[in-house]
C-alpha cells in the first residue's frame, strides 16, 4: 500500500505541471466504444431519420418526396393535433399532482416505525412494477358501467352510476386514476429517501417551543424534502407527458378522440394512417416537447436549490 | 410506553389504509380470473364465487397460444437484456471514470424520448432489412430500453466505488480489462444485480414495440392479452387470467427483489434531476 501512495501523489505532482503520467491514465474509451455503437445505432440514428422523414411527404407503400417544412405548417394547423396536446396538457397535470400529493402522504406515513413496514411498502410498491396492459385491462373490467366492480362501490356510498372510460367528459380523470394508482409509489419512495436525510435536531427544539404537527410538517419537513419533490414533479411530468400503455390499452384515444394525447396521435398517424412523414414531424415536436419541459423543470429545480441556500 | 404504542398503531392503520387500493385491485383481478361468465356478470358483484372456475387458466394457454407467447418474451426479454449487461455495464463503467459528460447527457435524453419515436425508423429499417416475423426486431429495439437503463445505473454505481485499488492494479502491471475484469467488476456486483432486475421489468411490460413489429407468431405476453380484447368474444374470466399470467413473474421478482429495486429507482430518480 505505501508504494500506492507515493506512486500516486508523485502522478498528481505530474499532472499538476500539465503532462501525462504515462501509466496512471488507462485507456477507458475500448469499455465505451460498443455501447456507442449501440446507442448509434438504435438510439441516434432514429433521431436523425426522424428528422429527415419529417421534411418529406411519405405515406407508406407510395413514392416519398421532399416537401422541406410543411409537414410542420400542417401540424401548426391540425386542429386536432392542439386539441391532443390540450389533453396532454390536462392529462399530466392531473397525474402529477394526485400522485405528488398522495406519494407524500404515504411517504410520511412509512417514515415511521410500526410492524410490518417492510412487508407493507413491498405491496405498495407493486402496482407500478406491474405489466401496465395487464393492469389496464382489469381496470377497464373495473369501469364497466353495467357489470363494474366500482359502480356498485359507488352505489354502497350512495352515488350514482358513472360512465368512466366510456364518457368524454369523465375519459381523462378516469384513466388518470389508474395513472395514479399506478405511479403514487414511485413518488413516496423518492420522498422517503428525503425524509431519511432529514435531521432530528430541529423537531425537538421546535417540540421545545410547543410547535404541534402540521407546524412541524410545513416549516421544518417540507422545506427540507423540497428538492426531492421537485425531482418527483421532473420525473412523473416526463412519465406522464409519455404515457402511452394505459390509454391505448383503455380508451385507444377514445371515446371519440377525447383521451387522445399527443403520443396516442402520433401512432395514430404512423401506424394506423401510415402516414410515416407528418407522423415523424409531430415525433419531432413531441421531442421538443418533453425536452423543453424537462430543462423548465430543472431551472426551476435549480431556483428551488439556490432559494434553499439563502434560506440558511 | 403507551403512547409509543398508540403511536405505531396509528401509523399501521395509515399504512393500511394507503395500500388498500393495491390490495382491493389484486384480491379483485384474482376474483375475476377464478370466476365463470355467469358469476363474472352478476349484479351485485360476488368476490367469492361458489364454484371456482380453474378451467379459465386452462383456457388461456389451449385457445391463444399463450405457451408460445410466453417463450417469445422470456427471449426477448433475456436477450435484450442479457446484451444490455455485456455491453452496458462497461460502458457504465468507463463514462464514470472518464467523467463523459455528454456521453451519460444521451443516455439521458434518450430515457427521455417516448419510445414511440423510435419506432418509425426502426420499423422501416426492420422492413427494409426483412427482419419482421422473427423476434430479431423487438430484441434490438428493446435495447432502446435496457441499454440506457443498464448503463445510467452502472455510471452512478461506479462513481461511487473506489478508485484506488484499480490504481494499484494498474501499477502493478494490470491492463485496463483485467482492472476492469478483476477489480471493478466484482465490486459493481450489487449494481448489477439492480440493473439486471429493472431491465428485465422494463423490457417485459413493454407493449408498444410489440403491437407494431409482432407478428401472430412472434407476439410477446404484453401484446398477446391486449389481442384478447380485441379479436375475440370478451370474457372477462380468461382475460384477467391472462393478465395475471402476464404480470405474475414481474410482481414475484418485485416482492424478492423489493431492495434491490428500491435502490435502484431511488438513486436512478436522484440522478435524473
Amino acid at each position: 500500500m505505501a508504494s500506492v501512495t507515493v506512486d500516486t501523489s508523485a502522478a498528481d505532482a505530474v499532472t499538476a505541471k500539465g503532462v501525462k503520467p504515462p501509466r496512471l491514465a488507462p485507456n477507458y474509451w475500448p469499455f465505451v466504444v460498443p455501447a456507442l455503437v449501440v446507442i448509434g445505432a438504435v438510439i441516434v440514428f432514429p433521431w436523425v431519420f426522424t428528422l429527415w422523414m419529417s421534411v418529406n411527404s411519405w405515406t407508406l407503400g407510395q413514392e416519398q418526396e421532399f416537401i422541406g417544412l410543411d409537414n410542420y405548417i400542417r401540424l401548426a394547423g391540425d386542429m386536432r393535433f392542439w386539441e391532443s396536446m390540450w389533453h396532454t396538457a390536462i392529462y399530466t397535470v392531473l397525474s402529477v399532482v394526485a400522485p405528488l400529493f398522495l406519494g407524500t402522504l404515504a411517504a410520511l406515513v412509512f417514515d415511521g416505525q410500526f410492524p410490518l413496514r417492510g412487508f407493507l411498502r413491498g405491496v405498495f410498491v407493486m402496482p407500478m412494477m406491474a405489466t401496465p396492459v395487464a393492469i389496464a385491462l382489469v381496470w377497464t373490467m373495473m369501469f364497466h358501467p353495467q357489470l363494474g366492480v366500482l359502480n356498485y362501490l359507488l352505489s354502497l356510498v350512495g352515488i350514482g352510476a358513472q360512465e368512466w372510460i366510456y364518457n368524454q367528459s369523465t375519459v381523462i380523470p378516469s384513466l388518470v386514476l389508474v395513472e395514479t394508482w399506478q405511479w403514487t409509489p414511485l413518488i413516496m419512495l423518492i420522498v422517503l429517501g428525503g425524509l431519511a436525510a432529514v435531521p432530528r435536531e430541529p423537531y425537538e427544539s421546535a417540540e421545545i417551543d410547543g410547535a404541534n404537527a402540521w407546524q412541524k410538517f410545513r416549516y421544518l419537513t417540507l422545506p427540507m424534502i423540497a428538492p426531492f419533490l421537485m425531482i418527483a414533479v421532473i420525473i412523473r411530468s416526463i412519465d406522464a407527458v409519455k404515457s402511452f400503455d394505459i390509454i391505448y390499452a383503455m380508451t385507444q384515444g377514445g371515446p371519440g378522440t377525447a383521451s387522445e394525447t399527443i403520443n396516442i396521435y402520433l401512432y395514430n398517424t404512423a401506424f394506423a394512417y401510415y402516414d410515416i412523414g407528418y407522423g415523424s414531424a409531430m415525433a419531432v415536436v413531441f421531442f421538443v416537447v418533453i425536452v423543453a419541459l424537462s430543462f423548465v423543470l430543472m431551472m426551476v429545480r435549480a431556483r428551488t436549490n439556490w432559494a434553499d441556500m439563502e434560506d440558511r | 410506553m403507551t403512547h409509543r404504542m398508540l403511536n405505531r398503531i396509528g401509523l399501521l392503520f395509515a399504512a393500511l389504509v394507503m395500500i388498500s387500493p393495491v390490495i382491493l385491485f389484486f384480491i379483485w383481478m384474482i376474483s375475476l380470473s377464478l370466476k365463470f361468465e355467469i358469476d363474472n356478470g352478476a349484479y351485485p358483484p360476488i368476490l367469492i364465487p361458489e364454484r371456482v372456475a380453474w378451467s379459465n387458466y386452462a383456457k388461456v394457454f389451449e385457445e391463444n397460444n399463450f405457451l408460445l407467447y410466453f417463450w417469445n418474451s422470456v427471449l426477448v426479454t433475456g436477450a435484450a437484456t442479457l446484451l444490455a449487461l455485456v455491453i452496458g455495464v462497461p460502458a457504465g463503467y468507463g463514462i464514470a471514470r472518464l467523467k463523459a459528460e455528454r456521453a451519460a447527457m444521451v443516455i439521458m435524453i434518450a430515457r427521455m424520448t417516448p419510445g414511440l419515436s423510435f419506432l418509425i425508423p426502426l420499423f422501416l429499417l426492420f422492413q427494409w432489412m426483412n427482419l419482421l416475423g422473427t423476434l430479431l426486431p423487438q430484441i434490438i429495439i428493446h435495447l432502446v430500453v435496457t441499454v440506457p437503463i443498464v448503463v445510467w445505473i452502472m455510471i452512478g454505481y461506479f462513481e461511487t466505488t473506489p478508485k484506488e485499488l484499480e490504481e494499484a492494479a494498474s501499477i502493478d502491471g494490470a491492463t485496463s480489462w483485467q482492472v476492469f475484469r478483476l477489480v471493478a467488476l466484482p465490486i459493481a456486483k450489487p449494481g448489477i444485480v439492480v440493473a439486471f432486475i429493472l431491465a428485465v421489468i422494463f423490457s417485459w411490460n413493454n407493449f408498444v414495440f410489440g403491437i407494431v413489429l409482432a407478428s401472430r407468431e412472434t407476439r410477446t405476453l404484453p401484446v398477446a392479452v391486449y389481442n384478447m380484447l380485441s379479436f375475440e368474444q370478451v370474457s372477462w374470466g380468461p382475460l384477467a387470467a391472462a393478465a395475471l399470467i402476464v404480470t405474475l413473474p414481474v410482481l414475484v421478482l418485485t416482492m424478492f427483489a423489493q431492495k434491490q429495486i428500491v435502490a435502484g429507482l431511488t438513486a436512478g430518480a436522484v440522478k435524473g434531476g
